[in-house]
């Protein structure tokens, strides 16, 4: 206790003087009040001295996306993940609670919902990405949380709607489906905690020989990262999880239970019936239409999805340079998470105030991610890479990544909300 | 982490447990502190008898401490996975066993006073 407080007493008074501000009459204008937005929204009111600030974004609610996981395997309430948008909002900036609906690029401005026409300096488009369930034939959200079917990227009701339908399969067994789609998407660890998760509390319910986990996923390993994949395929060998790898799920038949997958084999494309008692869905994601009806996208990559065609170190538009792209949007390899916006907001505003002052920015982001890849109900491993694959631990030495630990659990569990309020908040 | 400087490490704090709670609980601990050490100047001497009742505390303090965690974590022992989670659980329960000492000695010093050795 008194060790703690002697430390407090140290960090109080070493704590460094903040740069003068500088003082801009530039507009600048952020599409998207989510993790992103907001974060570079805080960091920039604390850098610059009259600068016009407006944050275009319909949504009221603010989500903790990184505890839909949670809700989603009973851990924690719907609640946990739920807040309002205007909460994280700094004085002096202005909120236009519409949605942007246009973008002219040529003459800087965004066209919203209602009609307004925001004039801009400096465009930073951080809106997210849209969930393309149209894309799976016969599902629709209402179905979620009955008949055997989740969901947890939809929202903290439909993650908690999502326990409800796996707390079943928990107790009574059978087979559950687990899916992935084939584009980008958010979070790549996601659908494997959601599988690891749902398999350990079945062996802990259930019991062991009562339950099959089943994994399908369009990719041909499961994960991104060669080392980590090569991790994750031991602990589902392990674990007694069954993997159909290049499955892409076109379509569920809710009445007969049975989804229906396409299947590659080398060029050979086929339909594959797969039956579950718990069905969990994640859709292909794809930027808004609003970003790819402005020719902000990659003509040549990702056609598509559209994510943003910016520069991968400095996140700045490619082809116009007073525009950022910031999280899930951004055409960036990796990078569609919390930790990647935490590591991208700095060198934005970086880039953002240099350009303000007429000079170069000099920061760099270099894919940092990271992924606290949940084991079971308990442990974690807590993965960081960047854009080359090569593992980069914060803790190396002390936390090793491959290894399922508690105490990567207990960082998730109690130190990820915070940490990532800190980071909405500019301060971390 | 990129900059884990103190700064954000309060601002983390504070994000967990509201930043009422946080500095009303560092509050106390300095209080807490504060307390002992007043004690201990004014006694001039540790008390052996109450260093006693101190030390039988210290148990009771590591269990809590660590039962308390994996209450709030919705873990236990079996997610215990290398030698860092080793170290972090006696860590916990070390934290525990003087918080507690410290407690139990400050409030006897503070209630039965000087003499009531």
């Amino acid at each position: 206790m008194g060790l703690g407080a002697a430390g407090l007493a140290a960090a109080v008074a070493g704590t460094p003087a903040r740069a003068a501000k500088v003082a801009t009459k530039a507009r600048i204008v952020i599409i998207g009040a989510g993790a992103a937005g907001t974060a570079i929204a805080n960091r920039l009111v604390e850098r610059l001295d009259g600068a016009e600030i407006t944050l275009v974004d319909a949504r009221k609610e603010h989500i903790y996306q990184p505890g839909l996981s949670l809700v989603a395997a009973g851990l924690k309430p719907s609640g946990y993940v739920l807040s309002q948008t205007t909460d994280w909002l700094p004085a002096g900036v202005k909120l236009v609670a519409e949605r942007a609906a246009a973008i002219d690029p040529v003459a800087k401005t965004v066209g919203t919902e209602g009609g307004q026409t925001l004039a801009y300096d400096y465009l930073i488009v951080a809106p997210g990405l849209v969930l393309d369930y149209e894309a799976i034939e016969g599902f629709s959200l209402d179905m979620v949380g009955q008949n055997g079917i989740g969901s947890l990227y939809a929202g903290a009701d439909y993650a908690a709607k999502t326990w409800a339908a796996a707390q079943k399969f928990t107790e009574e067994g059978g087979v559950a489906l687990m899916s992935r789609p084939e584009t980008e998407m958010k979070c790549a660890g996601a659908p494997l905690k959601h599988a690891f998760l749902i398999e350990d509390i079945a062996s802990r319910t259930v019991g062991k020989g009562k339950y099959e986990i089943h994994y399908a996923a369009p990719q041909s390993s499961l994960f991104g990262v060669p080392i980590v994949a090569e991790k994750v395929r031991m602990l589902f060998g392990e674990r007694g999880m069954t993997t159909h790898m290049q499955h892409t799920l076109k379509s569920v038949d809710p009445g007969r239970k049975l989804a229906t997958f396409e299947k590659k084999d080398g060029d050979m494309l086929s339909l594959v019936e797969l039956p579950y008692d718990y069905l969990h869905v994640i859709p292909p994601q794809r930027a808004p239409e609003v970003i790819r009806e402005s020719d902000l996208s990659w003509g040549d990559k990702w056609v598509d999805q559209g994510w943003v065609e910016c520069d991968q170190q400095t996140m700045r538009h490619l082809r116009y340079p007073e525009i950022f792209a910031l999280g899930d949007v951004a055409g960036v390899p990796k990078g569609k998470t919390a930790a990647s916006v935490k590591w991208q907001v700095p060198v934005v505003e970086d880039h953002l105030v240099a350009a303000i002052e007429g000079k170069e920015g000099t920061a760099v982001y270099d894919g940092y991610t990271s992924c606290p890849l949940i084991t079971r109900v308990g442990r974690a491993m807590l993965i960081e890479f960047d854009y080359k694959n090569n593992l980069v631990p914060s803790f190396p030495g002390i936390i090793a990544p491959l290894e399922e630990l508690w105490i990567s659990w207990l960082m998730k569990e109690v130190a990820l909300k915070a940490t990532y309020n800190a980071m909405l908040r500019g301060k971390a | 982490m990129k900059e884990l400087t103190l700064q954000t490490l309060i601002a983390v704090f504070e994000e967990m447990f509201g930043r009422g709670l946080f500095w009303a609980m560092v509050a106390v601990a300095a209080l807490v502190t504060v307390a002992y050490l007043y004690v201990l100047v004014r006694d001039r001497a540790m008390s052996m008898r109450k260093f006693l009742w101190a030390q039988l505390s210290m148990p009771f303090g590591a269990v809590a401490a660590v039962l308390f965690v994996q209450g709030i974590t919705s873990s236990g022992f079996r997610d215990i996975g290398g030698p860092i989670d080793v170290i972090v659980l006696l860590g916990v329960a070390a934290m525990g066993a003087v918080g507690l000492a410290i407690l139990v000695y400050t409030a006897q010093s503070l209630i039965r006073g000087k003499s009531a050795d």
